[in-house]
C-alpha cells in the first residue's frame, strides 16, 4: 500500500508534463476532441457516472460523512440516543486537554512514534542490507520475517500476553538460563510496560519495514555499487555513501506510515492491557482513551471530540512532516493529491 | 507496477563480489528467524499441551502430545461459525474494494473530464481519515441503518476505507497501459468499455491481485470496526472470537492457545499461497 504513495508521487509529477499520455481516449471516442477538457459526449459522461458512482456513494456515506459528523457531535454532550440536543460548545475539548489521563496517553503515543523510528528504522535498514546479500534461503527468510505482520493483532496480543505473564514462558526461559534475576512482570510494571509494548510492536511491524527497504534496495542499480567497489570503496563506505542516500525516499515514506500508525495505535494495547489497565500500566494511547471514555462510558459526544483532537494532531503532524521531510518526494501527494 | 517492472532491466541482486562475513549473515538470519517465529511456534505447540504441563513448565515442549484442545474446538460450532463470518466479511470486502476501486481508477486514469483532479484528491484525502476518527459516528450510523450485528454493517465501511489506497495504487497502474494499445483496440472496433473488459482487466491483474490480497488480510484481521458493530456472538468474526474465547476460558490456557493458533492458520495459509504476490507486489510498487 505504502509504496503507492511514492509511486503516485512520481506519477503526479510526470503527468502535467505529459498531457498526451493522459489524453487516452482520443481515438475511440470521436466526441472527445484533441484537446482534453472540451465538451465530452453524453456517453462518456454516462460511463463516468456509472463507473464512479458506486465508489463515490460508499466513500461519501461511510468515510466522509462520519468524519464530518464526528466534528458535529463533538460539540454536544450526548449519549447516543436520538438527536444530540445538549450543546456544550468547546467544553468537551477543554475537558480532554485538561485531563491528565489524556495527556499521559498522548505522551505514550509520542514515545511510540519516536522510538519506532529510532529503533525500528536502523534495525530494519541493517536487516535489509543483510538480506540483500546473496545467500541461500533468502526467499524463505523474507517470508518468515513477514509472518508476524500478517497475523492479526488479536492473535499477537493474546499470544504475547500469555508468553509474558509473570509465570509465563518468557520468564521461565530466563530462569532456565540462569538469568532468574532478570525476570520481571513485563506487562504490569508501569516503568516497563511501554517498553514491552515497543518490543511487541517492533516484532510485529519490522518485517514490513524490511520488505519495503529490500524493495527499495533492489531499485538501486548495481553499476553504482560496482563502480564504487572498483574505485576501492569498502563495503560500509558503499552502503553509507551510495545505498543509504538512494534509499532515502523509501525511508521517508516508511517513517511517515510508521508515525501515522503509531498515532492511531489501538488494537494491541486494548487486547493486551484491556480497558482498565492500560492507563495504570502506562500504555494507554489516544485511541484507547477515546474508546474507554467515549463508547464504553456511553459518552458519544465526548468520544467524538477525542476523535477530532486525534485527527487534528495526526493532520498537523502529517502536514509538518510533508512540509519539511517529504517535500522532495511527494510534492503535495497527501494534501493536494493532483492527478 | 508489473507493467512498469517488466520494462525495467532485471536487477540482479547486488554484488556477489562482496564476500564479507558470510557466516555472520547466516548467524544473524537464524537469530532473526528464531525471534520472529518463536512466539508463533509457542502458540501452536501450546495448544498441544495440557494445562498442567503449561503450569509446571511454561516453556516446555508438549510431552506427551495432547490433541484434545484442537479436537474440541474443531468439533464445536463456534470456531467454524466465526471462520465463516470472517470469510464472508473479508471476501465481500475484497470483491467490493476491487470492483469499485477498479472502475473508479479506470475513469480517473483514462478519461478526461472536469473535476477529475478533485475526485482524485477526494479519494486520496481518505488516507488522512483513519477509521479510528470515524468509528463513533459510524457506529451511530450503522445502528440507525439497522445493520448492527450484521456483516454488511462491517463490509460497507470497510469497502469505503479500502478505496483510497486501492485507487492510489491502481491509477498509475492503469495509466501505464500504453495508449497505442487502446488505439489499436479502437481501430479493431473495440469500445471504451470493451477495452476496459478485454484489455485493462487482464493487463492489470497483478495490481488487482496485490490490492485484493492486502484488502483480504486487512479485513480478516480487522478488530476495531467489528468490536464496535458486532455485539452478538453469532455475528462475531475470528478476532472477536479469539478475544471472547480467551476471556471466557481464561483459566484454560492450553485451549486458548489452541483456539488462537487455529484462528491464525487461515491467514497464514492465505499468505503462504500468495506470498510471492504480496512481497512482489510491494517490491514492484516501490520500484515503479
Amino acid at each position: 500500500m505504502t509504496d503507492s504513495i511514492s509511486e503516485h508521487v512520481s506519477r503526479a509529477q510526470v503527468s502535467p508534463a505529459d498531457p498526451a499520455g493522459d489524453g487516452a481516449l482520443v481515438a475511440p471516442a470521436p466526441a472527445v476532441g484533441h484537446r482534453p477538457r472540451r465538451g465530452i459526449g453524453w456517453r462518456a459522461r454516462l460511463e463516468i457516472a456509472v463507473m464512479t458512482g458506486p465508489a463515490l456513494a460508499v466513500f461519501l456515506t461511510f468515510v466522509v460523512f462520519p468524519v464530518v459528523m464526528a466534528a458535529y457531535y463533538g460539540f454536544y454532550r450526548w449519549h447516543g440516543y436520538g438527536e444530540p440536543t445538549d450543546f456544550v460548545g468547546l467544553k468537551n475539548y477543554v475537558t480532554i486537554l485538561q485531563d491528565g489521563t489524556f495527556v499521559d496517553a498522548l505522551k505514550h503515543n509520542a514515545f511510540v512514534v519516536v522510538l519506532s523510528i529510532v529503533l525500528q528504522g536502523p534495525a530494519a535498514v541493517l536487516l535489509a542490507l543483510l538480506l540483500n546479500r546473496k545467500m541461500r534461503g533468502q526467499s524463505i527468510i523474507r517470508v518468515l520475517i513477514f509472518v508476524p505482520y500478517v497475523i492479526s493483532e488479536v492473535v499477537v496480543g493474546t499470544g504475547w500476553s500469555l508468553l509474558l505473564q509473570s509465570q509465563g514462558a518468557f520468564n521461565d526461559v530466563l530462569q532456565n538460563f540462569g538469568l532468574g534475576h532478570f525476570t520481571q512482570d513485563w506487562l504490569a510494571n508501569p516503568s516497563l510496560a511501554i517498553w514491552t509494548l515497543m518490543g511487541i510492536l517492533t516484532w510485529k511491524y519490522i518485517g514490513f519495514a524490511v520488505i519495503l527497504f529490500l524493495a527499495g534496495l533492489q531499485g538501486i542499480p548495481n553499476e553504482l555499487t560496482e563502480a564504487a567497489a572498483i574505485d576501492g570503496a569498502s563495503y560500509w563506505q558503499i552502503q553509507r555513501r551510495i545505498t543509504l542516500p538512494l534509499l532515502a525516499p523509501t525511508l521517508r515514506i516508511w517513517a511517515f506510515l510508521s508515525i501515522i500508525g503509531a498515532l492511531q495505535l489501538f488494537d494491541l494495547v486494548y487486547i493486551i492491557w484491556g480497558q482498565y489497565v492500560a492507563s495504570t500500566a502506562g500504555t494507554s494511547t489516544m485511541v484507547t482513551y477515546m474508546v474507554v471514555n467515549g463508547r464504553n462510558a456511553g459518552s458519544y459526544g465526548f468520544g467524538n471530540a477525542v476523535a477530532v483532537v486525534l485527527f487534528v494532531i495526526s493532520l498537523v503532524v502529517a502536514l509538518i512532516y510533508q512540509r519539511f521531510v517529504l517535500r522532495r518526494d511527494t510534492d503535495g501527494a497527501i494534501t493536494g493529491g493532483r492527478v | 507496477m508489473a507493467a512498469v517492472t517488466a520494462e525495467a532491466p532485471v536487477v540482479v541482486r547486488p554484488s556477489a563480489r562482496v564476500k564479507w562475513g558470510s557466516p555472520t549473515a547466516y548467524f544473524i538470519s537464524l537469530l532473526l528467524i528464531g525471534v520472529m517465529m518463536t512466539p508463533v511456534v509457542y502458540i501452536i505447540l501450546g495448544g498441544f499441551r495440557t494445562n498442567s504441563q503449561i503450569t509446571v513448565d511454561p516453556a516446555g515442549f508438549p510431552h506427551p502430545w495432547h490433541l484434545g484442545n484442537y479436537i474440541d474446538i474443531l468439533k464445536g460450532t463456534v470456531f467454524w461459525r466465526e471462520v465463516l463470518n470472517s470469510t464472508i466479511a473479508a471476501g465481500a470486502t475484497t470483491a467490493g474494494v476491487v470492483a469499485l476501486g477498479m472502475m473508479t481508477s479506470f475513469v480517473l486514469a483514462r478519461y478526461q473530464f472536469r473535476g477529475r483532479g478533485a475526485m482524485y484528491a477526494l479519494f486520496a484525502s481518505g488516507l488522512m481519515f483513519p477509521l479510528t476518527v470515524a468509528i463513533t459516528p459510524l457506529y451511530i450510523m450503522v445502528k440507525d441503518l439497522g445493520l448492527m450485528n450484521s456483516l454488511p454493517g462491517v463490509i460497507l465501511p470497510q469497502i469505503g476505507f479500502g478505496l483510497p489506497t486501492t485507487i492510489i495504487i491502481l491509477v498509475p497502474f492503469l495509466r501505464a497501459i500504453p495508449d497505442e494499445l487502446q488505439e489499436a483496440a479502437a481501430i479493431d472496433g473495440c469500445s471504451r468499455l470493451g477495452f476496459f473488459w478485454r484489455m485493462v482487466l487482464p493487463l492489470s491483474l497483478p495490481g488487482v491481485i496485490t490490492v485484493g490480497i492486502l484488502t483480504f488480510i486487512g479485513s480478516w484481521n480487522s478488530y476495531l470496526l467489528p468490536l464496535f458493530l458486532l455485539n452478538d456472538q453469532d455475528s462475531f468474526t475470528l478476532p472477536l472470537g479469539v478475544q471472547a474465547f480467551s476471556s471466557q476460558y481464561s483459566v484454560d490456557t492450553a485451549k486458548v492457545l489452541a483456539f488462537t493458533s487455529l484462528s491464525m492458520l487461515p491467514a497464514l495459509l492465505f499468505f503462504s499461497l500468495f506470498e510471492r504476490r504480496i512481497i512482489g507486489g510491494l517490491t514492484g510498487a516501490v520500484k515503479g
